[in-house]
């Protein structure tokens, strides 16, 4: 196996118009070790990824390969200096086998496959890589862990000895993650290869890498070896002087609370028509928040529309406080029932619709005395939005916007003043932090917090197990649409959730 | 409000008011400057057409204008020729408001047209107003039936609305064929089969001083209304946040449902009346004629308009006129018939095409201008 290399990009500047994505960022990585790069959304990490990698033409700066001046204009060239990347989803055909998606993606990949004689090849290859993958499985078949190992693996197979890893943690469980970080370290330790890795998650960072560059803003805030350095160190790198929402402190749910939310023997088909969901058992009391963890994809989608009313049911019963809900408009205004579903632009809103018309979603149709209206105001909805703006601190140019033209925290910050208006009894979220920087997700959390504290039964749904751990009362594990696995939050251990989450 | 003098208002800031004014005026421009200039880059793209047939544009377009809004009388004939427009390219944008692409009116307006003219001579012998109001009514059952149909088969059947809406049309236009010829026939009519001619008395005449009948102002009363409904009832309020994202409706609990089968039998209703016109009106029986196009134009006025009911009026004024003037210039410059219908197309095609300027101005949109 030929050894790893060194990569280095010097002065990298990226302007797309009057824009600057990147302001004359160094990166150092020398040959076997494993680097982090840490940073917020929209700091510049994938920029920066995508102009070594040859995707973007920098305005200005250089690569050097192994101290040599290297010149990338293209991701093919990348490749040819031995630099790969790995996406943060899946480029794996997944009804192709492994052996068949690795051979495929070679470059030199004959017209005619001697079938044969590559397996013996492969087999021969899979000996000098401490991954174990089951080749002769179609890959839909794999679980996410074994996706994302047959992905470094490919990259291995085609002679990158340099590869970058864009969060690549984010569809594993816990367990999964550590094996495979801990898998990665090993080669860089090895010398056969170096990685830079794109995350968010401290815990990893620390865990695993050798050295940190951080970037905030298009600009290099600090790095230097991950020894030296602690989480606060590094969060305030991040994120620089902005002030962050701190969490309420959490309210004793009082030991006689009703239950707000009950599922009953719920079933629903998942999206693909072939399979179900099967809720049973769940109750969520008032003044607590339950989480739902769970890998993306084992339902939770599913059972948030099929509570909505996007989803057909197939049986089974939701009940609030005591009666069946139906999900229709004057039932969730009657029972205090509020939504707040995961990528709330696409799910949520109207992108086109002005800031002030999505604000008024939920009361458009009512006058000031709670009385259903034939015409609408735009005075009212301009004067109830410019309130609500001014409450929740949403961020826009005008009150006539497209909701659109918001970045993703001002969108959550809108749908949150809409739905947490009011008396709240209810409330149902989906990743409600996905996507945002820390400053917004400080004080979704501090909301949703402050909504539990005043008496609403919470339902959280959350990929981020970290999230669930800070809000959640009682955590449950979703897998293969159904809840295995319950526990109170003092009890919680992420490594029993994990391998439930993996389903165990 | 208190008064604000000028001497209130720091000289180099513009006031907020005029801030805000200025940022409406620029969102509203956006939606009128573009169609414009599409229309104007589809009229250059036709006169390079002209041009290759070895045939003058100026010509073309000084007698399109003579034809179609030169005179009283060329402005008569190209509000005759809106008035069935008018009302089929509401068939087409309020469907368009819940994010329904509907192309099948002419099968509304056809459907419509048999209705009137099968209640109109069942009913001979009524007094007027009663006739009229039936056909109305019966020409609105019809349509609204036929595209409420469209509408109710895309939302509990997952089915494609303008493929269904396109093929519905067929089927009316059978179906109106199978009347006139069979069960509704005129055994007067023998060239062309039709049902029986509308008693005079219960024809529809002109309007007051002119020669356009009265379905020109029903069409315009048709188009503030939709406006209306649209943009100042908690209904069409409604539709906006379906037809804006159908999951952010729905998760509203708003009855997404019963909206779009209302708007789009709204939307056939309109349609149908169209047909009622045509044959109290025009034709004064049904007949294979009231397959004439309109369903068809309507869609080229609608998305014209940019979907919106008002933006309709003065479209399908335009339109009116270039057909108007289809004859004459037929005449003087021997041209085909099909010459117009390749200027409708050109224009139908460069509108689609400009669908992806919106948003790329910075002149039209105020969240960019304090970017700079």
């Amino acid at each position: 196996m030929s050894d790893a290399v060194a990569v280095e990009a010097v002065g990298m500047t990226m302007r797309f118009g009057a824009f600057t994505a990147l302001d004359d960022v160094s990166i150092k990585v020398p040959a076997g070790s494993f680097h982090a790069l840490l940073g917020e959304n929209g700091a510049g990490k994938s920029t920066l990824v995508k102009c070594m990698m040859g995707f973007y033409t920098p305005t200005s700066g250089q690569m050097l390969v192994d101290s040599k001046e290297a010149v990338i204009r293209n991701p093919k060239d990348a490749a040819g200096f031995g630099l790969g990347m790995v996406y943060q989803h899946f480029t794996l055909v997944p009804s192709l086998t492994g052996a068949e998606n690795l051979v495929i993606s070679r470059e030199d990949a004959p017209r005619v496959i001697d079938w044969r004689k590559e397996r013996k090849a492969l087999a021969a290859f899979m000996e000098t890589m401490p991954f174990k993958i089951p080749l002769d499985q179609p890959v839909s078949a794999l679980a996410a862990g074994e996706k994302q190992k047959l992905e470094i693996v490919k990259q291995l197979y085609l002679g990158r000895r340099f590869i970058v890893l864009d969060e690549p943690t984010s569809v594993l469980t816990p367990n999964e993650a550590e094996e495979m970080l801990g898998l990665v370290r090993g080669m860089t330790r090895a010398g056969a290869l170096t990685v830079l890795m794109i995350s968010h998650k401290f815990h990893e960072v620390t865990s695993f890498c050798d050295d940190v560059t951080v970037l905030r803003k298009g600009r290099r805030t600090g790095g230097g070896r991950i020894a030296d350095l602690d989480r606060k160190q590094m969060a305030a790198m991040m994120i620089g002087d902005q002030p962050i929402v701190a969490l309420d402190s959490r309210s004793e749910t009082p030991a006689d609370a009703t239950p707000v939310l009950t599922v009953k023997q719920l079933k629903a088909k998942d999206r693909t028509g072939l399979k179900s969901i099967a809720i049973d058992g769940l109750e969520v009391r008032a003044g607590e928040i339950v989480g739902i963890a769970g890998i993306s994809g084992n339902g939770q989608k599913e059972f948030l529309e099929t509570i909505a009313g996007q989803r057909a049911r197939e049986g089974g019963a939701v009940v609030v406080k005591d009666t069946v809900y139906d999900a229709s408009r004057a039932q969730s205004r009657a029972l205090n029932v509020r939504f707040i579903p995961e990528e709330p632009l696409r799910n949520a809103c109207a992108p086109r619709m002005t800031v002030a018309e999505n604000i008024a979603f939920r009361t458009f149709d009512l006058n000031a005395d709670g009385k259903p209206v034939a015409w609408i105001s735009a005075r009212a909805i301009r004067a109830y939005a410019t309130r609500l703006i001014e409450q929740f601190k949403v961020k826009t140019a005008s009150l006539s916007s497209p909701i659109q033209s918001l970045s993703g925290g001002n969108v959550q910050r809108a749908v949150l003043a809409r739905e947490l208006t009011g008396q709240v009894d209810l409330l149902v979220v989906s990743n409600p932090c996905f996507g945002l920087d820390f400053a917004a997700v400080a004080e979704i959390r501090a909301r949703i917090m402050k909504a539990r504290n005043g008496g609403a039964a919470v339902l959280l749904m959350s990929e981020d197990l970290d999230e669930l751990l800070e809000l959640s009362d009682r955590i449950f594990v979703m897998s293969d649409g159904a809840l295995v696995y319950e526990t109170p939050i003092a009890q919680a251990d992420v490594h029993v959730i994990g391998e439930h989450m993996a389903g165990h | 409000m208190a008064d604000v003098t000028a001497s209130d208002v720091p000289a180099p800031l513009a006031p907020p008011r005029l801030a805000a004014a200025l940022a409406f005026t620029a969102r509203r421009a956006e939606g009128i400057v573009i169609p414009l200039g599409a229309l104007v880059a589809g009229m250059a793209a036709f006169s390079v057409f002209l041009l290759l047939l070895g045939k003058s544009p100026a010509q073309f377009f000084e007698l399109m204008w003579r034809g179609g809004f030169g005179s009283w009388f060329s402005i008569q004939n190209a509000l005759l020729r809106a008035t069935p427009l008018l009302l089929a390219a509401l068939c087409v944008a309020l469907p368009a408001r819940l994010g329904l692409t509907v192309i099948g009116g002419e099968g509304a307006i056809v459907l419509g047209g048999v209705a009137a003219a099968a209640f109109g001579h069942a009913l001979s012998g009524l007094p007027y107003p009663v006739v009229i109001l039936a056909m109305g009514l019966a020409a609105m059952a019809a349509g609204g039936l036929w595209i409420g149909a469209v509408g109710a088969l895309r939302h509990y059947r997952a089915v494609n609305e303008t493929i269904s809406s396109l093929l519905m049309a067929y089927i009316a236009i059978a179906l109106m064929n199978q009347l006139v010829e069979g069960p509704l026939r005129d055994p007067a009519s023998l060239n062309k089969p039709s049902t029986h001619p509308l008693d005079a008395a219960y024809r529809i005449g002109p309007m007051p001083g002119m020669d356009v009948h009265w379905g020109l102002a029903v069409g315009i009363v048709a188009c503030v209304a939709c406006w209306v409904l649209i943009d100042k009832t908690r209904w069409g309020f409604a539709a906006r946040v379906a037809g804006g994202n159908v999951r952010a409706a729905q998760i509203q609990g708003l009855a997404v449902g019963p909206l779009i089968v209302g708007f789009c039998a709204l939307a056939g209703a309109l349609a149908g009346l169209a047909g009622m016109f045509e044959v109290a009106a025009v034709q004064g029986s049904a007949n294979a004629s009231l397959a004439a196009g309109y369903g068809y134009a309507g869609i080229l006025v609608a998305f014209l308009a940019r979907q919106s009911p008002l933006g309709c009026i003065p479209v399908a004024f335009l339109l009116g006129g270039i057909a108007a003037a289809g004859g004459l210039i037929q005449r003087r410059m021997g041209l085909p018939d099909a010459t117009i219908l390749v200027l409708q197309g050109m224009l139908f095609i460069v509108v689609l095409m400009s669908d992806t300027l919106y948003g790329r101005f910075k002149i039209f949109n105020p969240d960019r201008w304090a970017r700079a």
